[in-house]
């Protein structure tokens, strides 16, 4: 029997074939974009809809390389700068607090009795719609666009340790306990570096929400950031700055998912292929 | 006789119920030091849960579960397991695994301090169990045999008092699992350790124990038959075997082959209802606590 090169249950495409059709989407994407560009511009040269692809590298020259009239900063480093920041830390604490939240319910029946509840329903409050009580309780700083982030991605992340903690088998635990374990030596030594590559998959999960929040906070109350940025320059059309801006969003999230999953087959090797 | 401390494992009137469901119904057993006890009995009948029961991990319903003459509690290091899964963490080492028992039981400070010799220690139990070649490996670079063996190794590092085996060889191999059997022997014969060895092997179970237990529901007493007696299982042998261990071939000994079809017939046969004053206890730790409506009435027998 043959076997087909792409279509159908048995399609076998060699690799050289993968990364064409892996490639194709953003050629398409590129090319459509490219030609209704140049529709746009050619019955009207001042068209602000679908900038071309100079517009848009003068645009992000600019933002780039030339310091900014008002405020002298470079604004896109100023801007990725702050918002890597505020994301970085409301995500580090939402992790971190995550963790310990989730290891110590999973393990200790009187805490997960008394945070289970809570934690449940606080996982469900929509936390754009406290956004509002953020800024009138924390005011409308670095301080309030941190706590939505850390509201927004910690419950979830401590309901996944949770899980990844009661995935345990009881055997392993009643085994650290007769090798002598105490009960902090079984939490943080047996069943912490168990759940840590669980916790990177779920912050790898999470980042994309913690992106949405941010971009929500900036556009809100900010004066730097980069969503405030895109949100800004709306007021003139500018989608020679937006669209850069989205790509590069865009790109450090994917650079960053991709470094995570470095980092899992770096330092985990015993994960997925340990089950 | 059967006075608990004497023995290292006394475990008296024990009764073990899930919901409604009487799984251990009155067992009574007493274990010396030094001894390789194997249990054998049909599927579900709660070979398991006795164990778990010793190691602490569960509590019984009603009953007695002495160690050392003390109440068997929450697991700790005076017991020792081997389960047949999920033995070993999988995120150390096969070294990392065997020193884990040394490193637990001292402080962070110590745990630096006396690093090297926890590492030569766990070395030489890795090479006692052949595996020197594999200390830098993951669990889940080794196979189920080398798996069992760091299993054991991590085990018995901290000299516990008595070692719990959970059916440690039943997703092995044939030829892994004979291996393994020997290995085991001879451990024991260096040892001369305490083993409460699991199995639903009957063949494993003869051929290693120096004694043998058979826990089983199919027996009857003066409660009748009916569905309406929530019946759980009991030891309802309890054999002596040799003291030393055999060759392999022993498995093939007329002996061997009729001890194996008696048990199978008192144990495993859904039809053949021993009655508890009849239980086949010819060792000379066997004891019974029968309550007065189980005993053969106008029998004396206890
Ligand atoms: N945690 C539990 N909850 C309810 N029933 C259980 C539990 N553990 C075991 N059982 C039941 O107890 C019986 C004995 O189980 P087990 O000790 O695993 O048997 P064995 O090891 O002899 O095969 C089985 O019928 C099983 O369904
Ligand atoms: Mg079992």
């Amino acid at each position: 029997m043959r076997v087909p090169l792409l279509f159908g249950l048995h399609a076998d495409p060699p690799p050289a074939v993968r990364w064409l059709l892996a490639l194709l989407p953003f050629v398409l994407m590129l090319a459509i974009y490219l030609v209704a560009s140049e529709i746009r511009h050619e019955a009207n040269p001042q068209d602000k809809l679908l900038p071309t692809i100079s517009q848009m590298v003068d645009a992000m020259q600019a933002a780039a390389f030339e310091p900014d009239r008002r405020s002298g900063n470079y604004l896109l480093w100023n801007d990725t700068l702050v918002s890597l920041q505020r994301l970085g830390l409301g995500v580090v604490i939402a992790a971190v607090g995550g963790l310990l939240l989730g290891l110590n319910m999973g393990l200790f029946p009187g805490l997960r009795g008394l945070a289970f509840s809570a934690l449940t329903f606080v996982s469900m409050v929509p936390p754009l719609a406290i956004l509002p009580i953020l800024f009138i309780a924390v005011g409308i700083d670095e301080a309030a666009k941190v706590t939505l982030i850390v509201l927004g991605l910690l419950p979830t992340i401590a309901r996944d340790m949770l899980m990844a903690t009661e995935k345990i088998p009881a055997e392993q635990i009643a085994k650290s306990l007769t090798l002598g374990a105490s009960q902090l030596a079984l939490a943080y030594r047996i069943v912490l570096p168990q759940i840590l590559p669980r916790l990177i998959e779920s912050v790898r999960l999470a980042l994309g929400a913690g992106w949405l929040f941010l971009i929500a906070a900036e556009a809100i109350a900010s004066t730097d950031g980069l969503g405030y940025r895109i949100f800004l320059v709306r007021r003139y059309l500018a989608m020679d700055l937006i669209i850069p801006y989205v790509l590069w969003i865009t790109l450090i999230g994917f650079l960053t998912d991709f470094a995570l999953r470095w980092v899992l087959r770096r330092f985990f090797p015993w994960y997925h292929t340990g089950k | 006789m059967n006075s608990p401390v004497q023995h290292l494992l006394h475990v008296e009137d024990v009764h073990k119920q899930y919901g409604n469901k009487m799984v251990l119904d009155d067992v009574d057993l007493a274990v010396r030091q030094g001894e390789f006890c194997t249990v054998v009995g049909p599927s579900g009948c709660g070979k398991s849960t006795l164990l778990r029961m010793i190691l602490g991990m569960e509590r019984p319903t009603s009953g007695h579960l002495l160690i050392d003459g003390q109440p068997a509690g929450v697991p700790d290091a005076t017991r020792g397991i081997v389960f047949q899964r999920y033995s070993l963490f999988p995120h150390l080492t096969a070294l990392q695994n065997v020193m884990l028992g040394r490193e637990l039981s001292c402080g962070l400070w110590e745990r630096y301090r006396r690093r090297a010799e926890f590492r030569d220690e766990a070395m030489l139990f890795l090479e006692r169990v052949g595996l020197a070649h594999s200390a830098h490996r993951y669990p889940h670079e080794l196979s189920g045999g080398m798996q069992q063996r760091v299993a054991i190794a991590q085990a018995i590092i901290l000299k516990p008092r008595i070692l719990l085996m959970d059916e440690p060889f039943g997703a092995l191999d044939p030829q892994t699992r004979e291996e393994l059997q020997l290995f085991m022997l001879e451990l024991w014969e260096q040892s001369g350790m305490t083993v409460l060895f699991v199995t639903h092997d009957l063949t494993e179970a003869i051929y290693l124990g120096s004694r043998l237990f058979v826990l089983s529901q199919f027996y009857t007493d003066e409660r009748g038959n009916g569905a309406h007696v929530n019946r759980g299982a009991r030891i309802v042998a309890d054999y002596q075997l040799s003291p030393t261990p055999a060759a392999p071939s022993a498995k093939d000994s007329k002996a061997f082959v009729t001890l194996a079809e008696e048990i199978r017939h008192l144990g495993f046969d859904p039809a053949y209802l021993q009655h508890v004053s009849d239980f086949t206890l010819h060792h000379p730790d066997a004891f019974q606590t029968l309550a007065p409506e189980q005993m053969r009435r106008g029998s004396s027998e206890g």
